[in-house]
């Protein structure tokens, strides 16, 4: 009989991400509070070793789509996949994580099953077969409880948000190659390229993150004389505040982060933006530097573990969310924090 | 009587918002602090059409209202008074002026590219030795031939150094016993040759907008520049100042805003003697009068602007806007910094700024004393406004938005 | 071309939330075009203008949605429709994705479907792919460019996880659009005054040719997030050596690293 607990992992060239192995292992504990074994979904291309480690983090049968067309990501392809896998299952549960690749597909599923996707959540009851999870709306500002009336019950799991997976090397499980669904001439979509991002930890999988504001430009030291045009003095300013920002972050292994004013202001790229329009965090430590605490920034960071703000401004909000405060200038604090927190962690 | 705004005024209200939190908030305590004014600012009021709003579309501007004109001076001036000044120079002194005496010509050679941004618009009545005292301003235009030749300084210009068409008035009969009747308008082009500009430093407020000085030294002006007939400077003066008192009573009314929200927001976020300082009630005084002066600014702003667009004379009800809300707006930035407490005295948070702007339009465009006077002869009976050759046109929508 | 533009209105990102009477409430916030969206019609209207055609704004809401629609007009949009329902009121993300797919089918002949990132209130973001699911057509979702359009393929860059992935898709196509895109113009005051004129037809569900759908997911219970009991410490010394070495002891003492 067929399991009634599905999770799908989510791979980018044959590695999984941190946040598919936190959905087996969500899964593994779902599946015996309900007598069932898991079932894990995996699509893509050289699965072996993925399919071992998913037996590792609480698999009993592993089901890979594996096939070279699957290489690169694509919806079509991969929903078609899935549709496939589940056939005529029946299955209660089928939990995802919720990476840019998990919430898509879990969505297209939600329409190939008949189904609906629970979107995000960050924590699960069940009551018999039944899921009611907990998932942030508005970033956060309020908290949804929400049921999905058919089935599957099609759930994303936010990252970091559940136990962490630990592997069991001595597990057992069954792994089943499945055909893929689409030939290649039905693929309305091509890959045609990659563009590896900027090294660093990236924010959603980060358990440290240290993030600046409009205060970097609060810079005493002057531009060189060839910047002549005030907004790009003003951009050069700030990141001399962000490049200690970067440093204080590989000290702790941690990634950048900014408020949407930094990023507004042309200080940092998009993809470091925290906050209601950019990314929502919750890392165990999130080190504000020059950061006042917008309400759409506190949205996005406020559930981290522990915050620490460096602001001038003493009535800045963000101190109010803080464990730990200082209240002073960005650039005279984090050279020696960086220096000390590296003598701490002997690095 | 309909107190609603349309949509396209709310919309309008909306869209300055938008671009003055975006492109202007965020460095304007900088650009302040540096007494300039930032390079971005003229050229995006022109590209986004602002500094057009309230011209017909025939004429290069937008075609909106005058209520929309009040809208977009209170938008700008919540983020900072010098964006409002742009307004009050280019559109209320001068491109309005225009609409108001030009010719067809004029308004072709200098409205249309004035509406479109192209070219800034200035206003130089003011004199080192005549501020109130109008009619005794001292710089000349001399006829020759078919040109005048102007000389003389104008002070406390705004925009004097970005301006491309400065709006003079200047004396061209020094017979008549009424001095006023001797005075007539002149629109000079900054680029004519005699004509030199400067900034002033070392103002208290107004630090990231561009004050300055106009010196004319022999400059000749062509007869089709005379705005109006001579000796109707001083009419045409006076109906530009109804203009351009309406702008800035529109802008301080949104400096009274821009203090009461700061204050509430920090009312809601300091803390003292274990609550936040709104619980307090001598700080609650200081925002209920806030929000009663925002609420009477604004009401007495749209009265005006109501009256332009029906094209009735509103040369008291503009008066009295102007007074009330920069007397006013003052009134709240000093009470906004008393919320604030020590960090009010701060540049760190903007009420110092608010202040300091806030004390120009109490002394620029009629003075509150000026005002109050005014006010009192109104209602003594010593004062009525008796109708110009050429009125400010009322508002028709068909005529303001057909483009021809 | 001719391309359809999905917008939604929502509370303003800054305002406060709360319940109130198990009903979420934003305050006296005003509502507005979902930030996301801003950039949906934006590369709209970037597309069209390189190509020609028009863009249709389309939303699903109450009388609300009109200020998200006016406001797509008048950053451009050429006509706009708003499905409006009350049978719609508490639809969940799959139900809305079917009637607006049907929506699409209805107006006929769409080239490109745009759609933001997703909805600033409930953040879930599964919208685009369902409707491209719907549709049977490609979904290239959390697009950062468009390097080329022509009238059978679209060129794009997307944002992932790891980096761009840079993919060719036939038309027609759902896009949704990410902030990398670029910023989203204002509306201009000729925009405003034809989107103030404009009359946005409504349509009902029926309308749109197909069966209400049922909502699978339902939301019993919304709240405020637990309070979280911060123990505020000010870190302070001489000098910033001081300073920082006691808050670096304080950061190893929370055993987070």
């Amino acid at each position: 009989m067929a399991n009634r607990v599905w999770a799908y992992v989510d791979q980018f060239k044959s590695q999984a991400l941190l946040a598919s192995w936190e959905v087996v292992f969500t899964g593994r504990k779902l599946a015996d509070q309900l007598g069932s074994g898991l079932t894990v979904l995996v699509i893509g291309s050289h699965l072996d070793a993925l399919a071992k480690a998913a037996i590792e983090y609480g698999a009993d049968e592993v089901l890979l789509v594996d096939d070279p067309s699957l290489e690169d990501y694509r919806a079509s392809p991969y929903a078609a996949a899935l549709a496939g896998a589940v056939g005529e299952n029946k299955l209660d549960i089928f939990l995802f994580p919720t990476t840019t690749r998990g919430r898509e597909v879990a969505g297209m599923a939600a329409i190939d099953l008949n189904t609906g996707v629970l979107v995000d959540v960050t924590e699960i009851k069940l009551d018999g077969d039944k899921v009611t999870a907990i998932r942030p709306v508005y970033a956060g500002k309020l908290l949804s409880e929400v049921v999905c009336n058919a089935k599957p019950q099609l759930v994303t799991l936010r990252g970091r948000a559940f136990e962490k997976p630990v592997p069991d090397a001595g597990r057992t499980g069954t792994v089943t190659k499945l055909p893929t669904v689409m030939a290649e001439d039905e693929i309305k979509l091509k890959v045609t390229g990659y563009q590896a991002a900027e090294g660093g930890v990236s924010l959603t999988d980060a358990s440290v993150i240290v993030s600046g504001g409009r205060g970097t430009s609060n810079n005493s030291a002057e531009p060189p004389a060839e910047i002549t045009d005030e907004s790009e003095k003003e951009i050069w300013k700030a990141q001399q505040g962000f490049i200690l920002i970067n440093d204080l972050a590989s000290v702790l292994d941690g990634a950048v982060g900014a408020s949407r004013a930094a990023v507004d202001a042309g200080y940092v790229p998009y993809v470091h933006q925290v906050g209601q329009t950019g990314k929502v965090v919750s890392p165990d430590l999130y080190i504000a530097c020059g950061i006042s605490g917008a309400i759409q920034h506190l949205a996005g960071m406020r559930s981290s573990k522990v915050i620490v703000a460096i602001n001038k401004d003493p009535e800045a909000p963000i101190f109010k969310y803080a464990r730990f405060g200082v209240v002073g200038d960005l650039y005279k604090i984090l050279p020696p924090l960086t220096a000390a927190m590296k003598e701490r962690l002997e690095k | 009587m309909d107190f609603n705004l349309t949509e396209e005024h709310r919309m309008v209200q909306k869209m300055v918002r938008d671009f003055t939190h975006k492109e202007v908030i965020p460095t304007i305590g900088e650009w302040d602090r540096k007494q300039e004014m930032a390079p971005h600012i003229l050229p995006r009021m022109g590209e986004l059409g602002i500094l057009g709003i309230n011209i017909p579309v025939r004429y290069g501007g937008q075609g909106f209202d005058y209520i929309t004109l009040g809208l977009v001076c209170e938008e700008l001036e919540y983020a900072d008074s010098t964006l409002r000044v742009v307004m009050s120079v280019h559109m209320g002194l001068n491109s309005m002026g225009l609409l108001q005496w030009g010719t067809e010509d004029q308004k072709q050679r200098f409205l249309v590219p004035q509406a479109k941004g192209e070219k800034y618009g200035a206003f130089g009545l003011t004199e080192p030795g005549a501020g109130s005292d109008v009619a005794n301003l001292t710089s000349t235009a001399v006829k020759d031939g078919r040109d005048y030749i102007l000389n003389g300084e104008k002070m406390w210009i705004s925009l004097a150094t970005k301006a491309h068409n400065v709006l003079v008035v200047a004396r061209t009969d020094f017979s008549l016993e009424k001095k006023s009747n001797g005075l007539t308008a002149f629109m000079v082009e900054t680029d004519r040759d005699g004509v030199t500009v400067g900034d002033i430093h070392g103002k208290l407020g107004v630090r990231a907008g561009s004050t300055g000085w106009v010196a004319m030294q022999d400059v000749r002006i062509p007869e089709e520049n005379r705005i109006g007939e001579e000796g109707e400077g001083f009419k045409i003066a006076m109906s530009c100042l109804d203009n351009g008192r309406y702008t800035v009573g529109a802008g301080a009314t949104g400096l009274i805003r821009a203090c009461l929200d700061a204050s509430v927001k920090y009312a809601n976020e300091r803390e003292a003697f274990g609550r936040p300082i709104g619980n307090f009630q001598l700080i609650k005084q200081k925002i209920g009068i806030m929000k009663r002066d925002y609420d009477m600014a604004r009401m007495l702003i749209l009265r005006a602007g109501w009256m332009k667009n029906q094209g009735l004379r509103n040369t008291m009800e503009t008066s009295m806007a102007k007074w009330f809300a920069t007397d006013a707006s003052f009134k709240a930035a000093s009470e906004a910094i008393q919320v604030h407490g020590a960090y009010g005295f701060s540049d760190e948070y903007p009420v110092e700024r608010f202040l300091r702007n806030s004390k120009g339009a109490v002394i620029y465009e009629g003075s509150s004393e000026v005002h109050t006077l005014l006010q009192a002869d109104y209602a003594l009976g010593y004062r009525k406004d008796r109708p110009l050759r050429c009125e400010l046109p009322a508002y028709d929508p068909d005529f303001w938005q057909d483009e021809v | 071309m001719k391309i359809i533009v999905c917008v939604k209105q929502v509370p303003d990102s800054a305002a406060a939330m709360s319940v109130e009477d198990g009903k979420i409430s934003w305050g006296d916030a005003p509502l507005v075009i979902n930030p996301w969206d801003e950039y949906a019609v934006e590369a709209a209207l970037r597309l069209t203008e390189a190509q020609g055609g028009d863009v249709i704004a389309l939303s699903l809401g109450d009388e609300n949605a009109k200020e998200a629609i006016k406001h797509a007009l008048a950053m451009g949009c050429s006509e706009a429709i708003l499905v409006n329902d009350p049978a719609m009121a508490g639809a969940d993300t799959q139900a809305v994705a079917r009637v607006l797919a049907a929506a699409i089918q209805k107006i006929g002949g769409a080239d490109i479907v745009v759609f933001g990132k997703q909805a600033i209130d409930s953040d879930v973001g599964a919208t685009p792919s369902m409707v491209a699911r719907l549709l049977g057509w490609p979904a290239v979702t959390l697009v950062s460019e468009i390097v080329e359009c022509t009238q059978s393929e679209i060129k794009a860059s997307r944002a992932m996880e790891e980096g761009r992935q840079q993919v060719a898709a036939e038309l027609p196509v759902v896009l949704s659009i990410v902030k990398d895109y670029g910023e989203p113009r204002y509306p201009s005051f000729m925009g405003i005054r034809k989107a103030a004129r404009a009359s946005v037809p409504e349509w009902t569900v029926a309308d749109t040719g197909i069966d209400l759908p049922s909502a699978v997911v339902t939301w019993p219970n919304v709240m405020a997030p637990p309070e979280r009991e911060v123990t505020n410490e000010i870190i302070e010394g001489s000098n910033p050596e001081e300073i920082a070495a006691k808050l670096a002891d304080k950061i190893m003492e929370e055993k987070v690293l």
